[in-house]
C-alpha cells in the first residue's frame, strides 16, 4: 500500500471520531503546555538573574582585598591586606585592557536633608565609577575629575534617597547633609530594582572617593577597585593582566599567593544561575511527568480503540489489508494526534504562559529549542505509546475480527 | 480440465478445527471446480461447513489438507501477506451485516480496496470508484453515509466495494440474510444482473428461494458436498420483480 493512501486513510480515521480523538490527545495537549510554561518561568528566572548581574554593570572586573595570612592561619578577606589609590594609579597607568577604573570607597552614614532624615550607604567612586557600572543619569550631571581633584562636597542620589528625602521637590541643587558635612546634589541616578542578591541598589549616594575619603571616612584604605574591560573577549586577559599589576604594586615576590582577589560577573553569575537552573530542571522534570502520563493516555485509548474497532479492522483485512498497513495506519494514527496534540499544547503553553506573566508579573522566557524538544517528545511519546496497541491490531485474526461485533 | 480454465479449483480440501481435547473435522475432502461466469449457491444447515469452505475460498483462513488453486495461484504455499494481497486483488467479499465502516462516505468505502492495491498502475481512484457505484445503481449516493442508505443500498454500496478492484470472483455470505424479501430479490437481481456481464459469484445462502436464482446449486452437510447440480432455468429476479410473483408465491416465507 502506497504511503500516500495510508496517511489518508489514517487521517480519515482521526477526523471521524472527533470525541476519541480530543481525548486522547488531551493528555498531550496537557502536557506539553505544562512543559512549556514551567520551563518558560524557569527560564524567565534564570533570565531576570543574568539581567540583574548585567546591570551591575558590563565587563565590569572587581578587585576585592585579599585575606592575610599569618603563620598558616587565614584571617579572612578584608582582614589586614588594603587596596591603595597607588594601585589604582598604577592600573590606569599601565593597564592595557582596560578602559576604565575606578576606586570604591563605601561608608554607612545618616544622612540629613529635605524632608527628613535617612541612613544608606555613601560609594565614592572615580568620575569612571558610573560608567563602569553602566548607570546612567535621570537629571543633572555626574561629577568631573575636577571635582575628584578639588574634593568638591557634591554627589548624585538613588531614587530611594529622591523617595524619601525629597517625595515633593527637585533634589538637584539641594543640600544634604551627611554626618554634618553638607554636600550639594549634582544628578539623580536612573532607577535599577534589587540585585541579584535583593540588595536595593537605588538606596545608594555616590559622590567623589577623594571626597568622601578625606571628609568622611577618613581611611586612607579602599575597599574595592572597579574596572571595565575594553571588551567581553578580552575578560580573561584583562583579569590576567590586572592580577599582574596589582602583584607588582604590592610588591609580591614570585611564589606567594595573591593578596587580592580579582573576580568578574560571571563568577558571580554562574553561582546564581546554577541555583536557577536547578529549579528550570525541577519544573521540566515535573511537567515532564505530566507528559508521560499525557502518553499513557494514548496508549490506553489507542488500546480500547484496537478492541472497539476489532471490527473495523476485520473488515479492512478481508478487503487486502495487510497487518503492516492495519499496524502502519494505527501509528500513523498515534504519531498525528500526539503530534497535533503536541501543536495544540504548544499554543495553549504560550497562552497559559502571557497568562502567568500578566497575573503573576514574572519573568517567562519561551526558549524555542524548548518548544521544539517538548514537541519531539510528544511525537516520540506517539510512536512508543502507539506501537503496543497497533501491534495489536496488525496481529488479530480476519476470521476473528470480523466476527467480532 | 486444467487450472487456467477453473476460477477455482479445489482437491481433497479439509479443515480440521483442534481446541485441543476435540477435534471438529469441519471439511472432509471437498473437491471443487467453478469456471469463469458461473452464478453459484451453496447452501447447507450451521455446522455443514459452508462458512469454513467460503473462509477457505475467500483466502481468509488456510486449509488443513490438500489444495486449492485461485485463478491458477496455488494458495496453500502463501503468507499472511501474499493472502492479504490475494484478496485484494482477485476477491470481493458481500457479508451479511453489510460491513460498510461507519461515518465513511459510500464512495470511500467503496475506495477503501483500491486504497490497500499494492498494483503499480491502478488507474484513476475516484473513477474506478464512481463506476463501480454506478454499476450498482448507486452512482448519485455516492456522499451519503451507511446510515442515511437502507440495507439494500448499503448492500448495494458493499457489492461496489467487492467490484472495485475487478477481482476474479466475487464471494457473499448471506447477502440478503438482513433483507425483506422483496430487497433480497433485488439484491438477487443486481448479482444476476454483474454476472450476465460475465463477474463470477458464488453465494452462501440457507435460503432455497434465493438459491433458486443461481445457475449452480452445491449443497454441504457435515463437511461433504452432498449435492452439486446445474439448474437448467434459474428464476429471473428482474422479471419477478416486475410481476410481484415472488409475493404470490410466498417467497422468502419458507423455513
Amino acid at each position: 500500500m502506497k504511503w500516500k493512501n495510508l496517511i489518508k486513510v489514517a487521517f480519515k480515521s482521526i477526523v471521524k471520531n472527533k470525541m476519541r480523538t480530543l481525548l486522547t490527545m488531551l493528555g498531550i495537549i496537557i502536557g506539553v503546555a505544562a512543559v512549556i510554561v514551567m520551563v518558560a518561568i524557569g527560564k524567565g528566572a534564570e533570565k531576570r538573574i543574568q539581567d540583574q548581574i548585567a546591570s551591575m554593570g558590563t565587563n565590569l572586573i572587581m578587585v576585592y582585598p585579599g585575606s592575610m595570612q599569618s603563620r598558616g592561619v587565614r584571617m579572612g578577606a578584608d582582614s589586614g591586606v588594603r587596596l591603595s589609590l597607588d594601585d589604582v594609579d598604577r592600573l590606569k597607568k599601565t593597564a592595557t585592557l582596560i578602559d576604565a577604573v575606578s576606586p570604591v570607597v563605601r561608608t554607612g552614614v545618616q544622612v540629613i536633608g529635605g524632608s527628613g532624615n535617612w541612613n544608606t550607604i555613601v560609594y565614592g567612586g572615580s568620575e569612571q565609577y558610573l560608567e563602569i557600572r553602566d548607570w546612567d543619569l535621570t537629571s543633572g550631571d555626574n561629577f568631573t575629575a575636577n571635582d575628584i581633584r578639588a574634593q568638591n562636597k557634591i554627589c548624585v542620589i538613588g531614587q530611594t534617597i529622591v523617595k524619601n528625602l525629597f517625595p515633593d521637590e527637585d533634589p538637584v541643587g539641594q543640600q544634604l547633609r551627611l554626618r554634618n558635612v553638607p554636600f550639594k546634589v549634582i544628578g539623580i541616578l536612573k532607577e535599577r530594582g534589587q540585585n541579584a542578591f535583593g540588595m536595593d541598589q537605588d538606596d545608594v549616594i555616590i559622590a567623589p572617593y577623594s571626597t568622601v575619603l578625606y571628609r568622611l571616612s577618613g581611611h586612607v584604605h579602599i575597599n574595592q577597585i572597579i574596572a571595565r574591560a575594553s571588551s567581553l573577549e578580552q575578560m580573561k586577559a584583562a583579569q590576567v593582566e590586572i592580577t599582574a599589576i596589582m602583584r607588582e604594586s604590592h610588591k609580591l615576590p614570585e611564589g606567594e599567593d595573591d593578596d587580592f582577589t580579582v573576580r568578574n560577573q560571571t563568577d558571580i553569575a554562574s553561582t546564581a544561575q546554577e541555583t536557577t537552573q536547578v529549579l528550570t530542571i525541577l519544573l521540566a522534570s515535573i511537567a515532564s511527568i505530566s507528559l508521560l502520563v499525557g502518553g499513557i493516555g494514548i496508549m490506553n485509548i489507542m488500546l480500547v480503540s484496537v478492541t472497539e474497532r476489532t471490527h473495523e479492522i476485520g473488515i479492512r483485512m478481508a478487503i487486502g489489508a495487510r497487518s503492516r498497513d492495519i499496524l502502519v495506519q494505527f501509528l500513523i494514527e498515534a504519531i498525528v494526534l500526539s503530534l497535533s496534540g503536541g501543536l495544540i499544547g504548544v499554543l495553549i503553553g504560550f497562552g497559559a504562559t502571557w497568562i502567568v506573566h500578566q497575573a503573576t508579573g514574572w519573568n517567562t522566557v519561551i526558549a524555542p529549542q524548548n518548544v521544539f524538544l517538548s514537541f519531539g517528545f510528544a511525537g516520540a511519546v506517539g510512536i512508543f505509546f502507539g506501537y503496543y496497541p497497533a501491534r495489536k491490531a496488525a496481529a488479530l485474526n480476519p476470521i476473528e475480527a470480523l466476527r467480532y461485533e | 480440465m486444467n487450472n487456467k480454465e477453473a476460477v477455482i479449483r479445489t482437491s481433497g480440501v479439509t479443515k480440521i478445527y483442534d481446541s485441543g481435547e476435540i477435534q471438529v473435522e469441519a471439511l472432509r475432502g471437498i473437491n471443487l471446480v467453478i469456471k469463469p461466469g458461473e452464478l453459484v449457491a451453496i447452501m447447507g444447515a450451521s455446522g455443514s461447513g459452508k462458512s469454513t469452505m467460503l473462509n477457505i475460498l475467500g483466502c481468509l483462513d488456510y486449509p488443513s489438507g490438500g489444495d486449492y488453486h485461485l485463478d491458477g495461484i496455488h494458495i496453500n504455499n502463501l503468507d499472511r501477506d501474499q493472502l492479504a494481497d490475494i484478496r485484494n486483488k482477485k476477491i470481493g467479499f458481500v457479508f451479511q451485516g453489510f460491513n460498510l465502516l461507519a461515518r465513511t462516505s459510500a464512495f470511500e468505502n467503496v475506495e477503501l480496496p483500491l486504497l490497500y492495491s499494492r498494483r503499480q498502475e491502478i488507474g484513476d481512484l475516484e473513477q474506478l470508484t464512481r463506476q463501480a457505484l454506478e454499476r450498482v445503481g448507486l452512482g448519485d449516493r455516492t456522499h451519503h453515509f451507511p446510515n442515511q442508505l437502507s440495507g439494500g443500498q448499503q448492500q448495494r454500496v458493499a457489492i461496489a466495494r467487492a467490484l472495485v478492484n475487478h477481482p476474479a470472483i466475487v464471494l457473499a455470505d448471506e447477502p440478503t440474510g438482513n433483507l425483506d424479501t422483496r430487497t433480497s430479490i433485488e439484491i438477487m437481481a443486481t448479482f444476476q444482473e454483474l454476472n450476465r456481464q460475465g463477474i463470477t459469484i458464488i453465494l452462501v445462502t440457507h435460503e432455497h428461494d434465493i438459491a433458486d436464482y443461481c445457475k449452480r446449486i452445491i449443497e454441504f452437510r457435515d463437511g461433504h458436498i452432498i449435492r452439486d447440480q446445474e439448474v437448467a432455468h434459474p428464476r429471473d429476479a428482474h422479471r419477478d420483480l416486475e410481476t410481484g410473483q415472488f409475493q404470490i408465491s410466498g417467497l422468502g416465507e419458507r423455513p
